[in-house]
Protein backbone atom coordinates (compact mmCIF):
# COMPACT_ATOMS: atom_id res chain seq x y z
CA UNK A 1 0.00 0.00 0.00
CA UNK A 2 2.88 2.32 0.98
CA UNK A 3 4.63 1.75 -2.38
CA UNK A 4 0.63 2.86 -4.32
CA UNK A 5 0.76 5.37 -2.46
CA UNK A 6 4.39 6.67 -3.24
CA UNK A 7 3.53 5.89 -7.21
CA UNK A 8 0.26 7.80 -6.55
CA UNK A 9 1.91 10.99 -4.99
CA UNK A 10 4.94 10.94 -7.85
CA UNK A 11 2.17 11.27 -10.46
CA UNK A 12 0.60 14.09 -8.82
CA UNK A 13 4.08 16.15 -8.44
CA UNK A 14 4.50 15.05 -12.26
CA UNK A 15 0.68 16.37 -13.10
CA UNK A 16 1.54 19.91 -11.11
CA UNK A 17 5.40 20.41 -12.48
CA UNK A 18 3.96 20.50 -15.78
CA UNK A 19 1.49 22.93 -17.35
CA UNK A 20 -0.52 20.05 -18.09
CA UNK A 21 -2.29 19.72 -14.63
CA UNK A 22 -3.40 23.80 -14.97
CA UNK A 23 -4.01 23.58 -18.77
CA UNK A 24 -6.69 20.53 -18.14
CA UNK A 25 -8.75 22.29 -15.02
CA UNK A 26 -8.97 25.46 -16.39
CA UNK A 27 -10.27 24.03 -19.77
CA UNK A 28 -12.52 21.98 -17.29
CA UNK A 29 -13.82 24.66 -15.88
CA UNK A 30 -14.07 27.22 -18.71
CA UNK A 31 -15.91 24.22 -20.68
CA UNK A 32 -18.94 23.23 -18.05
CA UNK A 33 -19.65 26.45 -17.11
CA UNK A 34 -19.92 27.91 -20.86
CA UNK A 35 -21.91 24.18 -21.49
CA UNK A 36 -24.00 25.22 -18.71
CA UNK A 37 -24.99 28.73 -19.04
CA UNK A 38 -25.24 28.69 -23.16
CA UNK A 39 -26.06 25.03 -24.17
CA UNK A 40 -27.90 24.08 -20.68
CA UNK A 41 -29.98 27.08 -20.27
CA UNK A 42 -29.56 27.37 -16.89
CA UNK A 43 -31.03 30.62 -16.60
CA UNK A 44 -34.00 30.56 -18.56
CA UNK A 45 -35.16 27.69 -17.60
CA UNK A 46 -35.84 28.88 -14.36
CA UNK A 47 -35.45 25.83 -12.02
CA UNK A 48 -33.20 25.19 -9.06
CA UNK A 49 -30.68 22.54 -10.09
CA UNK A 50 -28.16 21.70 -11.98
CA UNK A 51 -29.00 19.17 -14.09
CA UNK A 52 -27.92 21.74 -16.97
CA UNK A 53 -24.70 21.46 -15.38
CA UNK A 54 -24.19 17.68 -14.99
CA UNK A 55 -25.62 16.39 -18.30
CA UNK A 56 -23.03 17.69 -20.49
CA UNK A 57 -20.31 15.73 -18.30
CA UNK A 58 -20.37 12.25 -20.05
CA UNK A 59 -19.75 14.33 -22.92
CA UNK A 60 -16.61 16.52 -21.81
CA UNK A 61 -15.17 13.45 -20.06
CA UNK A 62 -15.20 11.66 -23.79
CA UNK A 63 -12.25 13.93 -24.48
CA UNK A 64 -11.21 15.35 -21.84
CA UNK A 65 -10.36 12.30 -19.85
CA UNK A 66 -8.64 10.36 -22.77
CA UNK A 67 -6.27 13.19 -22.40
CA UNK A 68 -5.28 12.72 -18.82
CA UNK A 69 -5.31 8.48 -19.78
CA UNK A 70 -3.09 8.09 -22.83
CA UNK A 71 0.28 9.76 -21.20
CA UNK A 72 -0.24 7.24 -18.43
CA UNK A 73 1.71 4.13 -19.86
CA UNK A 74 2.31 5.40 -23.35
CA UNK A 75 4.60 7.98 -22.19
CA UNK A 76 6.49 5.46 -19.84
CA UNK A 77 7.05 2.91 -22.70
CA UNK A 78 8.07 6.57 -25.41
CA UNK A 79 10.65 7.38 -22.97
CA UNK A 80 11.86 4.01 -21.38
CA UNK A 81 11.20 4.94 -17.77
CA UNK A 82 9.13 1.86 -18.06
CA UNK A 83 12.17 -0.37 -17.57
CA UNK A 84 12.73 1.72 -14.49
CA UNK A 85 9.39 1.38 -13.03
CA UNK A 86 9.20 -2.05 -13.44
CA UNK A 87 12.62 -3.14 -12.04
CA UNK A 88 11.88 -1.12 -9.01
CA UNK A 89 10.64 -3.61 -6.70
CA UNK A 90 6.54 -2.86 -7.46
CA UNK A 91 3.95 -5.22 -8.27
CA UNK A 92 2.35 -4.26 -11.47
CA UNK A 93 -1.24 -4.05 -9.47
CA UNK A 94 0.38 -1.45 -7.12
CA UNK A 95 1.74 0.51 -10.13
CA UNK A 96 -1.46 0.41 -12.21
CA UNK A 97 -3.62 1.21 -8.75
CA UNK A 98 -1.17 3.71 -8.03
CA UNK A 99 -1.56 5.81 -11.45
CA UNK A 100 -5.29 5.27 -11.68
CA UNK A 101 -5.94 6.93 -7.88
CA UNK A 102 -3.76 10.11 -8.72
CA UNK A 103 -5.60 10.69 -12.00
CA UNK A 104 -8.75 9.96 -10.88
CA UNK A 105 -7.99 12.17 -7.50
CA UNK A 106 -7.02 14.82 -10.54
CA UNK A 107 -10.12 14.75 -11.81
CA UNK A 108 -11.56 14.86 -8.65
CA UNK A 109 -9.93 17.88 -7.82
CA UNK A 110 -10.69 19.86 -11.23
CA UNK A 111 -14.58 18.50 -10.09
CA UNK A 112 -14.40 20.42 -6.65
CA UNK A 113 -13.18 23.62 -8.71
CA UNK A 114 -16.55 23.84 -10.18
CA UNK A 115 -18.18 24.30 -6.84
CA UNK A 116 -19.08 28.05 -7.87
CA UNK A 117 -22.04 27.05 -9.60
CA UNK A 118 -22.87 25.43 -6.47
CA UNK A 119 -22.69 28.33 -4.77
CA UNK A 120 -24.78 30.10 -7.10
CA UNK A 121 -27.90 27.67 -7.72
CA UNK A 122 -27.93 27.94 -3.71
CA UNK A 123 -27.81 31.54 -3.81
CA UNK A 124 -30.24 31.96 -6.78
CA UNK A 125 -32.69 29.59 -5.42
CA UNK A 126 -33.27 26.30 -3.03
CA UNK A 127 -32.16 23.65 -4.97
CA UNK A 128 -32.08 19.98 -3.25
CA UNK A 129 -28.64 19.66 -2.41
CA UNK A 130 -28.32 16.17 -1.58
CA UNK A 131 -29.38 15.56 -5.67
CA UNK A 132 -26.52 17.46 -6.56
CA UNK A 133 -24.35 15.26 -4.39
CA UNK A 134 -25.48 12.08 -5.72
CA UNK A 135 -25.01 13.78 -9.28
CA UNK A 136 -21.34 14.45 -8.27
CA UNK A 137 -20.44 11.52 -6.66
CA UNK A 138 -22.31 9.87 -9.98
CA UNK A 139 -20.05 11.98 -12.18
CA UNK A 140 -16.92 11.08 -10.13
CA UNK A 141 -17.22 7.38 -10.67
CA UNK A 142 -18.20 7.86 -14.47
CA UNK A 143 -14.87 9.48 -14.86
CA UNK A 144 -12.96 6.55 -13.24
CA UNK A 145 -14.96 4.60 -16.10
CA UNK A 146 -13.40 6.42 -18.56
CA UNK A 147 -10.40 6.94 -17.09
CA UNK A 148 -9.89 2.67 -16.30
CA UNK A 149 -10.64 1.91 -19.79
CA UNK A 150 -8.04 4.75 -20.94
CA UNK A 151 -5.37 3.65 -18.91
CA UNK A 152 -5.99 0.15 -20.33
CA UNK A 153 -5.77 0.96 -23.53
CA UNK A 154 -2.71 4.03 -23.15
CA UNK A 155 -0.59 0.36 -21.10
CA UNK A 156 -1.11 -1.38 -25.25
CA UNK A 157 0.82 1.09 -26.94
CA UNK A 158 4.11 3.39 -26.62
CA UNK A 159 2.26 5.83 -29.16
CA UNK A 160 -0.02 8.61 -26.94
CA UNK A 161 -2.04 9.83 -30.24
CA UNK A 162 -3.49 6.37 -30.65
CA UNK A 163 -3.98 5.78 -27.52
CA UNK A 164 -6.48 8.95 -27.20
CA UNK A 165 -8.18 8.04 -30.23
CA UNK A 166 -9.13 4.34 -29.01
CA UNK A 167 -9.76 5.54 -25.88
CA UNK A 168 -12.35 8.61 -27.18
CA UNK A 169 -13.79 5.51 -29.73
CA UNK A 170 -14.40 3.25 -26.50
CA UNK A 171 -15.61 5.54 -24.54
CA UNK A 172 -17.97 6.61 -26.58
CA UNK A 173 -19.01 3.14 -27.24
CA UNK A 174 -19.57 2.66 -23.87
CA UNK A 175 -21.26 5.79 -23.66
CA UNK A 176 -24.00 4.65 -26.46
CA UNK A 177 -23.81 1.02 -25.75
CA UNK A 178 -28.05 1.89 -24.70
CA UNK A 179 -28.43 3.94 -27.92
CA UNK A 180 -29.36 2.27 -31.32
CA UNK A 181 -26.38 3.64 -32.62
CA UNK A 182 -24.41 0.95 -30.97
CA UNK A 183 -27.15 -1.79 -30.48
CA UNK A 184 -27.89 -1.97 -34.31
CA UNK A 185 -24.44 -3.42 -34.76
CA UNK A 186 -25.42 -6.29 -32.61
CA UNK A 187 -29.59 -6.27 -32.72
CA UNK A 188 -29.62 -8.23 -36.55
CA UNK A 189 -27.20 -11.05 -35.38
CA UNK A 190 -26.71 -11.04 -31.74
CA UNK A 191 -28.72 -13.49 -29.46
CA UNK A 192 -31.33 -10.81 -27.58
CA UNK A 193 -29.91 -11.75 -24.06
CA UNK A 194 -26.31 -10.50 -25.69
CA UNK A 195 -27.68 -6.84 -26.91
CA UNK A 196 -29.32 -6.31 -23.82
CA UNK A 197 -26.10 -6.96 -21.58
CA UNK A 198 -24.46 -4.49 -24.01
CA UNK A 199 -27.26 -2.10 -23.60
CA UNK A 200 -26.87 -2.12 -19.74
CA UNK A 201 -23.53 -1.04 -20.06
CA UNK A 202 -24.55 2.37 -21.33
CA UNK A 203 -22.58 5.25 -19.05
CA UNK A 204 -25.32 7.43 -19.82
CA UNK A 205 -27.72 5.49 -18.77
CA UNK A 206 -26.11 4.88 -15.91
CA UNK A 207 -25.21 8.31 -14.70
CA UNK A 208 -28.60 9.57 -15.99
CA UNK A 209 -29.65 7.47 -12.79
CA UNK A 210 -27.35 9.46 -10.59
CA UNK A 211 -27.65 12.47 -11.70
CA UNK A 212 -31.78 12.47 -11.05
CA UNK A 213 -30.39 11.87 -7.78
CA UNK A 214 -31.21 8.54 -7.71
CA UNK A 215 -28.38 6.84 -5.90
CA UNK A 216 -28.81 3.28 -6.78
CA UNK A 217 -26.08 1.37 -5.48
CA UNK A 218 -26.40 -1.18 -9.26
CA UNK A 219 -25.01 1.89 -10.86
CA UNK A 220 -22.17 2.32 -8.53
CA UNK A 221 -21.54 -0.90 -8.27
CA UNK A 222 -21.63 -0.83 -11.96
CA UNK A 223 -19.32 1.58 -12.34
CA UNK A 224 -16.61 -0.14 -9.44
CA UNK A 225 -16.90 -3.41 -11.35
CA UNK A 226 -15.80 -1.81 -14.55
CA UNK A 227 -12.78 0.51 -13.01
CA UNK A 228 -11.86 -3.21 -11.39
CA UNK A 229 -12.65 -5.37 -14.45
CA UNK A 230 -10.21 -3.05 -16.90
CA UNK A 231 -7.23 -2.10 -14.13
CA UNK A 232 -7.16 -5.56 -13.72
CA UNK A 233 -6.87 -5.84 -17.68
CA UNK A 234 -4.18 -3.46 -17.72
CA UNK A 235 -2.42 -5.18 -15.23
CA UNK A 236 -2.60 -8.30 -17.23
CA UNK A 237 -0.71 -6.47 -20.34
CA UNK A 238 1.56 -5.72 -18.15
CA UNK A 239 2.98 -8.40 -16.81
CA UNK A 240 2.47 -9.72 -20.35
CA UNK A 241 4.51 -6.62 -21.98
CA UNK A 242 6.88 -5.01 -20.08
CA UNK A 243 9.75 -4.51 -22.24
CA UNK A 244 8.14 -4.21 -25.66
CA UNK B 1 25.64 -14.58 -6.42
CA UNK B 2 24.07 -13.95 -9.66
CA UNK B 3 23.33 -17.18 -11.20
CA UNK B 4 22.43 -16.86 -14.62
CA UNK B 5 21.41 -20.73 -16.30
CA UNK B 6 20.88 -21.19 -20.03
CA UNK B 7 19.17 -18.11 -20.60
CA UNK B 8 17.83 -17.96 -24.52
CA UNK B 9 15.67 -14.53 -25.26
CA UNK B 10 14.20 -14.85 -29.06
CA UNK B 11 12.19 -12.14 -30.87
CA UNK B 12 10.05 -12.79 -34.34
CA UNK B 13 13.67 -11.99 -36.27
CA UNK B 14 16.56 -12.51 -34.26
CA UNK B 15 17.97 -14.70 -31.42
CA UNK B 16 18.91 -11.53 -28.96
CA UNK B 17 20.97 -14.15 -26.27
CA UNK B 18 21.55 -17.86 -27.52
CA UNK B 19 22.06 -19.78 -24.54
CA UNK B 20 23.64 -17.84 -21.99
CA UNK B 21 25.33 -19.52 -19.02
CA UNK B 22 27.52 -17.76 -16.06
CA UNK B 23 27.80 -17.27 -12.36
CA UNK B 24 29.32 -14.24 -10.42
CA UNK B 25 30.33 -14.36 -7.24
CA UNK B 26 30.61 -11.14 -3.99
CA UNK B 27 33.72 -9.15 -4.92
CA UNK B 28 33.61 -9.73 -8.93
CA UNK B 29 33.27 -6.69 -11.04
CA UNK B 30 32.30 -8.04 -14.22
CA UNK B 31 32.55 -6.13 -17.58
CA UNK B 32 30.18 -7.45 -20.42
CA UNK B 33 32.15 -6.23 -23.70
CA UNK B 34 30.46 -7.18 -26.63
CA UNK B 35 29.44 -5.00 -30.11
CA UNK B 36 26.62 -3.29 -30.56
CA UNK B 37 23.49 -5.50 -31.07
CA UNK B 38 25.60 -8.56 -29.25
CA UNK B 39 22.88 -8.71 -26.56
CA UNK B 40 24.56 -7.11 -23.52
CA UNK B 41 21.83 -4.82 -22.87
CA UNK B 42 19.06 -8.08 -23.10
CA UNK B 43 21.08 -10.24 -20.96
CA UNK B 44 20.85 -7.11 -18.05
CA UNK B 45 17.34 -6.70 -18.45
CA UNK B 46 16.92 -10.19 -18.35
CA UNK B 47 18.96 -10.24 -14.62
CA UNK B 48 17.20 -7.09 -14.09
CA UNK B 49 13.96 -8.39 -14.48
CA UNK B 50 12.55 -6.43 -17.34
CA UNK B 51 12.75 -9.08 -19.93
CA UNK B 52 11.06 -12.19 -19.28
CA UNK B 53 13.66 -14.82 -21.09
CA UNK B 54 12.10 -17.49 -23.47
CA UNK B 55 14.20 -20.17 -22.09
CA UNK B 56 16.58 -20.43 -18.40
CA UNK B 57 15.97 -18.55 -15.23
CA UNK B 58 18.24 -16.28 -13.85
CA UNK B 59 18.91 -16.15 -9.91
CA UNK B 60 19.84 -13.60 -8.02
CA UNK B 61 20.86 -13.83 -4.58
CA UNK B 62 19.25 -17.25 -4.74
CA UNK B 63 15.71 -15.81 -5.74
CA UNK B 64 14.48 -16.41 -9.33
CA UNK B 65 13.89 -13.01 -10.86
CA UNK B 66 10.30 -14.23 -12.86
CA UNK B 67 8.64 -16.24 -9.90
CA UNK B 68 10.47 -14.06 -6.96
CA UNK B 69 10.77 -11.28 -8.73
CA UNK B 70 10.12 -8.82 -5.63
CA UNK B 71 12.66 -10.33 -3.54
CA UNK B 72 14.97 -10.61 -6.27
CA UNK B 73 14.66 -6.59 -7.50
CA UNK B 74 15.18 -5.41 -3.54
CA UNK B 75 18.72 -6.88 -3.92
CA UNK B 76 19.17 -5.18 -7.40
CA UNK B 77 20.40 -1.95 -8.14
CA UNK B 78 20.06 -1.14 -11.73
CA UNK B 79 20.99 1.60 -14.28
CA UNK B 80 19.00 1.21 -17.26
CA UNK B 81 20.62 1.97 -20.46
CA UNK B 82 20.89 5.68 -21.27
CA UNK B 83 19.56 6.31 -17.61
CA UNK B 84 16.06 6.90 -18.27
CA UNK B 85 14.13 8.63 -15.20
CA UNK B 86 10.90 11.13 -15.04
CA UNK B 87 11.79 14.38 -16.77
CA UNK B 88 9.53 16.52 -15.26
CA UNK B 89 10.60 15.44 -11.39
CA UNK B 90 13.61 17.30 -9.39
CA UNK B 91 16.26 14.68 -8.37
CA UNK B 92 15.40 15.26 -5.59
CA UNK B 93 12.02 14.26 -5.94
CA UNK B 94 12.97 11.68 -8.24
CA UNK B 95 15.30 10.33 -5.33
CA UNK B 96 12.68 10.31 -3.10
CA UNK B 97 9.87 8.30 -4.82
CA UNK B 98 12.71 5.78 -5.57
CA UNK B 99 13.46 5.78 -1.20
CA UNK B 100 9.78 5.66 -0.68
CA UNK B 101 9.13 2.90 -3.02
CA UNK B 102 12.14 0.52 -1.94
CA UNK B 103 10.65 0.85 1.74
CA UNK B 104 13.44 2.95 3.27
CA UNK B 105 12.54 3.90 6.70
CA UNK B 106 12.33 7.55 7.51
CA UNK B 107 15.75 7.89 9.18
CA UNK B 108 17.23 5.37 6.70
CA UNK B 109 16.00 8.19 3.61
CA UNK B 110 17.21 11.15 4.82
CA UNK B 111 20.36 9.95 5.32
CA UNK B 112 20.87 7.50 2.61
CA UNK B 113 19.77 10.67 0.14
CA UNK B 114 22.20 12.90 1.64
CA UNK B 115 25.50 10.56 1.09
CA UNK B 116 24.12 9.60 -2.38
CA UNK B 117 23.89 13.28 -2.97
CA UNK B 118 26.97 14.06 -1.44
CA UNK B 119 28.96 10.93 -3.56
CA UNK B 120 27.53 11.65 -7.15
CA UNK B 121 28.05 15.59 -6.35
CA UNK B 122 24.23 16.39 -6.67
CA UNK B 123 23.40 19.00 -4.37
CA UNK B 124 23.95 22.07 -7.35
CA UNK B 125 21.20 20.75 -9.41
CA UNK B 126 18.61 19.21 -6.34
CA UNK B 127 16.49 21.01 -7.18
CA UNK B 128 16.39 21.50 -11.22
CA UNK B 129 14.03 19.75 -13.28
CA UNK B 130 16.27 16.35 -14.92
CA UNK B 131 14.96 17.58 -18.35
CA UNK B 132 17.16 20.73 -17.85
CA UNK B 133 20.16 19.01 -16.45
CA UNK B 134 23.52 18.11 -18.81
CA UNK B 135 24.18 14.74 -19.96
CA UNK B 136 26.75 13.69 -17.17
CA UNK B 137 24.38 14.95 -14.22
CA UNK B 138 21.09 12.57 -15.72
CA UNK B 139 23.61 9.68 -15.73
CA UNK B 140 24.63 10.43 -12.09
CA UNK B 141 21.33 10.32 -11.42
CA UNK B 142 20.38 7.23 -12.42
CA UNK B 143 23.34 5.99 -10.66
CA UNK B 144 22.27 8.00 -7.43
CA UNK B 145 18.71 5.65 -8.08
CA UNK B 146 20.57 2.37 -8.44
CA UNK B 147 23.06 2.74 -5.36
CA UNK B 148 20.33 4.33 -3.23
CA UNK B 149 19.29 1.24 -1.03
CA UNK B 150 23.00 0.30 -1.05
CA UNK B 151 22.30 -3.15 -2.93
CA UNK B 152 24.13 -6.93 -2.95
CA UNK B 153 24.33 -6.37 -6.63
CA UNK B 154 25.11 -3.60 -8.95
CA UNK B 155 23.71 -3.84 -12.69
CA UNK B 156 24.78 -1.04 -14.91
CA UNK B 157 24.43 -0.60 -18.34
CA UNK B 158 26.59 1.95 -19.31
CA UNK B 159 27.11 3.72 -16.45
CA UNK B 160 30.21 6.15 -17.67
CA UNK B 161 28.57 6.51 -21.09
CA UNK B 162 28.00 10.83 -21.87
CA UNK B 163 30.47 11.76 -19.03
CA UNK B 164 33.48 13.66 -19.20
CA UNK B 165 37.12 11.85 -18.23
CA UNK B 166 37.40 13.77 -15.02
CA UNK B 167 33.40 12.38 -14.48
CA UNK B 168 34.26 9.07 -15.64
CA UNK B 169 37.33 8.96 -13.34
CA UNK B 170 35.04 9.91 -10.39
CA UNK B 171 32.14 7.20 -11.19
CA UNK B 172 35.04 4.23 -11.60
CA UNK B 173 36.37 5.34 -8.22
CA UNK B 174 33.13 4.73 -7.01
CA UNK B 175 33.01 1.62 -8.43
CA UNK B 176 36.30 0.46 -7.24
CA UNK B 177 34.99 1.72 -3.79
CA UNK B 178 31.69 -0.26 -3.67
CA UNK B 179 33.42 -3.45 -5.79
CA UNK B 180 34.53 -5.21 -2.42
CA UNK B 181 31.23 -6.86 -1.11
CA UNK B 182 29.10 -6.44 -3.76
CA UNK B 183 28.52 -8.11 -7.32
CA UNK B 184 28.93 -5.44 -9.95
CA UNK B 185 28.51 -6.11 -13.49
CA UNK B 186 28.70 -2.71 -16.25
CA UNK B 187 28.75 -3.09 -19.78
CA UNK B 188 30.74 -1.13 -22.10
CA UNK B 189 32.15 -0.11 -25.06
CA UNK B 190 34.87 1.21 -23.71
CA UNK B 191 37.87 -1.39 -23.00
CA UNK B 192 40.08 1.11 -20.97
CA UNK B 193 37.24 0.92 -18.56
CA UNK B 194 37.38 -2.75 -18.54
CA UNK B 195 40.93 -2.46 -17.38
CA UNK B 196 40.39 0.23 -15.08
CA UNK B 197 37.25 -1.19 -12.86
CA UNK B 198 36.56 -5.02 -14.02
CA UNK B 199 37.90 -8.08 -12.57
CA UNK B 200 36.62 -10.37 -14.79
CA UNK B 201 35.42 -9.79 -18.32
CA UNK B 202 32.79 -11.80 -20.58
CA UNK B 203 32.97 -10.70 -23.90
CA UNK B 204 30.04 -11.31 -26.01
CA UNK B 205 28.69 -11.12 -29.59
CA UNK B 206 25.37 -12.28 -31.40
CA UNK B 207 23.84 -13.23 -27.81
CA UNK B 208 26.89 -16.10 -27.14
CA UNK B 209 29.55 -15.55 -24.74
CA UNK B 210 32.79 -15.93 -26.57
CA UNK B 211 35.38 -15.14 -23.94
CA UNK B 212 34.84 -15.19 -20.25
CA UNK B 213 38.44 -14.19 -18.09
CA UNK B 214 40.64 -11.76 -16.65
CA UNK B 215 41.44 -8.70 -18.24
CA UNK B 216 45.05 -9.70 -17.40
CA UNK B 217 44.94 -12.79 -19.33
CA UNK B 218 43.08 -11.54 -22.17
CA UNK B 219 45.68 -8.84 -22.31
CA UNK B 220 47.73 -11.38 -22.45
CA UNK B 221 46.10 -12.75 -26.06
CA UNK B 222 46.88 -10.02 -27.86
CA UNK B 223 50.44 -10.11 -30.09
CA UNK B 224 51.40 -7.51 -28.00
CA UNK B 225 51.90 -9.38 -24.99
CA UNK B 226 55.40 -8.94 -24.02
CA UNK B 227 56.25 -7.08 -26.78
CA UNK B 228 58.88 -4.18 -27.07
CA UNK B 229 58.44 -1.55 -28.23
CA UNK B 230 61.01 1.49 -28.84
CA UNK B 231 62.04 4.47 -31.32
CA UNK B 232 65.27 5.76 -31.97
CA UNK B 233 66.84 9.43 -31.43
CA UNK B 234 68.01 9.32 -34.88
CA UNK B 235 65.24 7.53 -37.10
CA UNK B 236 67.97 7.02 -39.93
CA UNK B 237 69.47 3.98 -39.12
CA UNK B 238 66.61 2.35 -38.38
CA UNK B 239 66.59 -0.75 -41.06
CA UNK B 240 70.07 -1.75 -39.33
CA UNK B 241 68.53 -2.00 -35.51
CA UNK B 242 65.38 -3.75 -37.35
CA UNK B 243 67.99 -6.45 -39.13
CA UNK B 244 70.25 -6.72 -35.76
CA UNK B 245 67.07 -7.23 -33.20
CA UNK B 246 64.75 -9.51 -36.05
CA UNK B 247 68.03 -11.89 -35.35
CA UNK B 248 67.33 -12.38 -32.04
CA UNK B 249 66.29 -15.98 -31.21
CA UNK B 250 63.31 -14.16 -28.46
CA UNK B 251 61.91 -12.26 -31.74
CA UNK B 252 59.78 -13.35 -34.24
CA UNK B 253 59.14 -10.35 -36.14
CA UNK B 254 58.99 -6.36 -36.31
CA UNK B 255 56.42 -4.05 -36.79
CA UNK B 256 57.59 -0.21 -37.78
CA UNK B 257 54.79 2.35 -38.01
CA UNK B 258 55.53 4.39 -40.53
CA UNK B 259 53.97 7.59 -39.13
CA UNK B 260 55.93 7.83 -36.24
CA UNK B 261 59.20 5.21 -36.69
CA UNK B 262 58.23 3.41 -33.77
CA UNK B 263 58.89 0.30 -34.03
CA UNK B 264 57.69 -2.97 -32.43
CA UNK B 265 58.94 -6.42 -31.47
CA UNK B 266 56.91 -9.33 -31.07
CA UNK B 267 58.45 -12.00 -29.19
CA UNK B 268 58.58 -15.68 -29.86
CA UNK B 269 56.10 -18.29 -27.98
CA UNK B 270 56.92 -17.72 -24.61
CA UNK B 271 60.13 -15.73 -24.55
CA UNK B 272 60.46 -12.08 -23.26
CA UNK B 273 62.68 -10.29 -25.40
CA UNK B 274 63.15 -7.01 -23.83
CA UNK B 275 66.18 -7.98 -21.55
CA UNK B 276 67.68 -9.44 -24.94
CA UNK B 277 67.10 -6.33 -26.77
CA UNK B 278 68.36 -3.91 -24.04
CA UNK B 279 71.57 -6.16 -23.99
CA UNK B 280 71.87 -5.80 -27.60
CA UNK B 281 71.18 -1.73 -27.41
CA UNK B 282 73.62 -1.27 -24.73
CA UNK B 283 76.53 -3.16 -26.68
CA UNK B 284 75.39 -1.66 -30.08
CA UNK B 285 74.93 2.17 -28.20
CA UNK B 286 71.60 2.60 -29.83
CA UNK B 287 70.03 5.84 -28.02
CA UNK B 288 66.17 5.07 -27.57
CA UNK B 289 63.63 8.29 -27.24
CA UNK B 290 61.55 5.66 -26.36
CA UNK B 291 61.47 2.33 -24.80
CA UNK B 292 58.86 0.06 -23.35
CA UNK B 293 57.15 -3.53 -22.58
CA UNK B 294 53.61 -3.79 -23.88
CA UNK B 295 51.14 -5.25 -21.70
CA UNK B 296 48.34 -6.30 -24.60
CA UNK B 297 45.92 -4.54 -25.79
CA UNK B 298 42.59 -5.27 -25.22
CA UNK B 299 40.84 -3.56 -28.53
CA UNK B 300 43.26 -5.37 -30.66
CA UNK B 301 42.31 -8.93 -28.83
CA UNK B 302 38.62 -7.99 -28.43
CA UNK B 303 38.42 -7.21 -32.61
CA UNK B 304 40.51 -10.37 -33.03
CA UNK B 305 37.80 -12.05 -30.84
CA UNK B 306 34.34 -10.34 -31.91
CA UNK B 307 35.72 -10.30 -35.99
CA UNK B 308 36.90 -13.69 -35.92
CA UNK B 309 33.46 -14.97 -35.18
CA UNK B 310 31.55 -13.18 -37.78
CA UNK B 311 34.07 -14.30 -40.49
Amino acid sequence: MNRTFAIMRRELISYFSTPLAYVFIVIFLVLTSTFTFYLGNFYERGQADLSPFFNFHPWLYLFLVPAISMRLWAEERKSGSIELLMTLPIEPREAVLGKFLAAWAFIALALILTFPIWITVNFLGDPDNGVIFAAYLGSLFMAGGFLAVGAFISATTKNQVIAFILSVVACFGFLLAGFSLVLDLFSSWAPQALVDAIASLSFLTHFSNISKGVIDLRDLVYFSLLIAVFLYANTIILHLRKAD
Amino acid sequence: MIDCQGITKKYAHLVAVNDVSFKVSPGEVLGFLGPNGAGKTTTMRIIAGFVTPTTGRALVSGFDVESQSMEAKQKIGYLPEGAPSYPEMTPRSFLEFVADVRGLTKGKKLSRLEEVFALLHLEPVLEQAIDTLSKGYKRRVGLAQAILHDPEVLILDEPTDGLDPNQKHEVRGLINQMSKNKIIVISTHLLEEVEAVCNRAIIIAEGQILVDDTPSNLESRSRFHNAVSLKLVDPSHIEGVRAAIEALNEVTATEIDANNNRMTAFPAPNKMPLAAISELATAQGWEFSEFHLESGRLDEVFRTITAGENV
